[in-house]
């Protein structure tokens, strides 16, 4: 592993070159800064160390793929990102998560904000146990304070932005739980939305439901990415070259390598991260 | 190589499923011959009388067990009220919040004593803590020492039934930016509902028909209750008193109100069924 180490840009503070982003992103969108910046990230399930040094930046409104081989730290790496982990007694994190220049790990940073403005997308649905309406209007009611009316225009906003709005307006009072999967996992994404976040994680949304399914979640992704920055956990590397702008090769807790998507997967700089793209192991 | 004849292998597949299946059908059996028994010996006893009138001396006709009715009735109920809430808050702690903490095992090894222990030591636990000192046997008493016998049962099925539930769903629900608490009531509890509201009515069932904890406590009385500071009326006790006499009529009435409790816990039994089976579905 070590002897892999010196290709991997780990030392240089910031792993992006704007003449990268710029290239990516164009000359008509300003944006040239990373939304989500993290610095020499260590990550520990009790005495065990899952994630070393990890640096990296999640552009502004732009799709960034996690990619990487099971239980190399991706889903653990963006759980940080929202302080989900927390959850937990035994985990821990160490370092710094910058998002728009905050680090989010400091013990001020007030988490109900925070989620609200990074969303999270699980891999398999978790719809609430209450109807679909309510399923959105739950989160809505935790972070603002509106009328009845504001509320049904917000749940409606959501779910079609969510593009689900065609499938279930006529059955909002019905349990989430009586959605398909791909529905359900849509329905989610409306939940984390309508809270009008800056940011959304997803933790492999799409593992758990059919091809058709995935299609449609990315398309919707493909839709979001314009108003949200997009962190997308993913094991399906075509998912990843479709949906993503900048992927990160992850391999046991460290960053093996990072850049655009293009470079990722047409001209890897690093072996491994050829070697796992070409499907030699993984 | 041949392979071995199957005949004996069938053989022994058949017996060891007759044996199985004999074992339990006993159980079963058992508990339709109590049913039968007691629908046989208790129907006779149960008419208007019965639940409207109060008991009678041996020999006079027309005595009922209204009072002991309502006692039983308002004994659980009042158990209920105590045992609930606190039964679901340690249920809540257990599942929810403290799940490695010390507290947290101390309090699950204390449920799983609680549950164990034999409920005379309860009634006269309750007895050194509320009739001595108050200087009477009282339905506050006997309810107390219910309340006592049902808290484990809450707790520890709360407990079970929180922990049933995935923690994808508190997960998505803390990741919108919910408060634990809010997680906990709006969301887990929901989640939980069926079978938390099952096990509180395994808990009223089981106390229903508990008659030692209230010989220490509420005892009895031929009278109708009057006040939750003396002794209330109640159907075990009455059972236990009953069948024990000489009187065909008082033993005839102990039938009737073995009958009833018998139903009423059954029909508990079959309704906290009926709605953790809805849940499954």
């Amino acid at each position: 592993m070590t002897a892999t180490q010196p290709q991997i840009k780990n030392d240089s503070p910031s792993l992006i070159k704007s003449a990268e982003i710029s290239e990516v992103i164009g000359k008509q969108q300003p944006h040239t800064e990373a939304k989500i910046l993290t610095r020499n990230l260590n990550f520990f399930y009790g005495d065990k160390q899952a994630l070393f040094d990890n640096n990296l930046e999640i552009a502004t409104n732009r799709v960034t793929a996690i990619i990487g081989p099971s239980g190399c730290g991706k889903s653990t790496h963006i759980r940080v990102y929202n302080r989900i982990f927390e959850l937990y007694g035994d985990q821990r994190a160490t370092g710094e998560v910058f998002l728009d220049g905050q680090n989010i790990l400091t013990p001020e940073t007030d988490l109900l904000e925070l989620r609200r403005r990074v969303g999270m997308i699980f891999q398999k649905p978790t719809p609430f146990p209450m109807s679909i309406f309510e399923n959105i209007a739950f989160g809505l009611k935790l972070h603002y304070k509106l009328n009845k009316s504001e509320t049904t225009d917000r749940v409606e906003d959501a779910l079609r932005k969510a593009a689900i709005w065609e499938e279930v307006k006529d059955v909002l009072h019905r349990p989430g739980t009586a959605l398909s999967g791909g529905q359900q996992q849509r329905l989610c994404i409306a939940r984390a939305i309508v809270v009008q976040p800056e940011v959304l994680l997803m933790d492999e949304p799409c593992s758990a439901i059919d091809p058709i399914a995935t299609n449609k979640i990315e398309e919707l992704i493909h839709e979001l990415k314009s108003s949200y920055t997009i962190a997308i956990v993913t094991h399906n590397m075509q998912q990843a070259a479709r949906v993503s702008d900048y992927t990160a090769f992850f391999f046991e807790g460290k960053i093996i390598e990072f850049g655009t998507t293009k470079q990722i997967f047409t001209n890897p700089s690093n072996r491994q991260t050829e070697e796992y793209i070409t499907g030699r192991f993984g | 190589m041949k392979p071995r004849p199957a005949t004996g292998r069938r053989i022994l597949n058949f017996l060891v499923n007759v044996a199985a299946s004999l074992a339990a059908s006993a159980g079963i059996i058992i508990l339709l011959w109590i049913i039968i028994m007691l629908a046989y010996k208790g129907i006779p006893a149960l008419n208007l009388d019965f639940f409207l009138h109060l008991p009678t001396p041996p020999m006079i006709p027309g005595g009922g067990l209204a009072n002991a009715i309502l006692g039983t009735l308002l004994l659980t109920v009042l158990a209920t009220i105590f045992a609930v809430p606190i039964g679901l808050l340690a249920g809540i702690c257990l599942g929810e919040f403290g799940q490695q903490s010390k507290l947290a095992d101390l309090c699950r090894f204390a449920a799983n004593v609680l549950t164990g222990m034999p409920s005379i030591i309860v009634g006269i636990f309750v007895y050194g803590l509320l009739v001595l000192p108050l200087g009477n046997f009282s339905g506050l008493a006997g309810a107390v020492a219910l309340a006592i016998i049902m808290l484990p049962v809450v707790a520890r099925t709360t407990e079970d039934m929180l922990r049933l539930v995935p923690d994808p769903l508190r997960e998505s629900a803390l990741a919108i930016g919910a408060p634990r608490w809010k997680v906990t009531l709006a969301i887990v509890f929901r989640a939980a509902r069926a079978g938390i509201i099952t096990g509180v009515l395994l808990g009223v069932a089981r106390v229903s028909g508990e008659t030692a904890p209230l010989l220490f406590t509420a005892l009895n009385s031929p009278y109708m209750m009057s006040s939750l500071m003396h002794p209330m009326p109640n159907l075990t006790v009455t059972i236990f008193n009953y069948a024990m006499s000489p009187y065909e009529d008082w033993q005839r009435l102990a039938w009737g109100a073995s009958l009833l409790i018998t139903a009423a816990v059954l029909v508990l039994n079959i309704l906290a069924r009926f709605i953790f089976g809805e849940r499954k579905s």
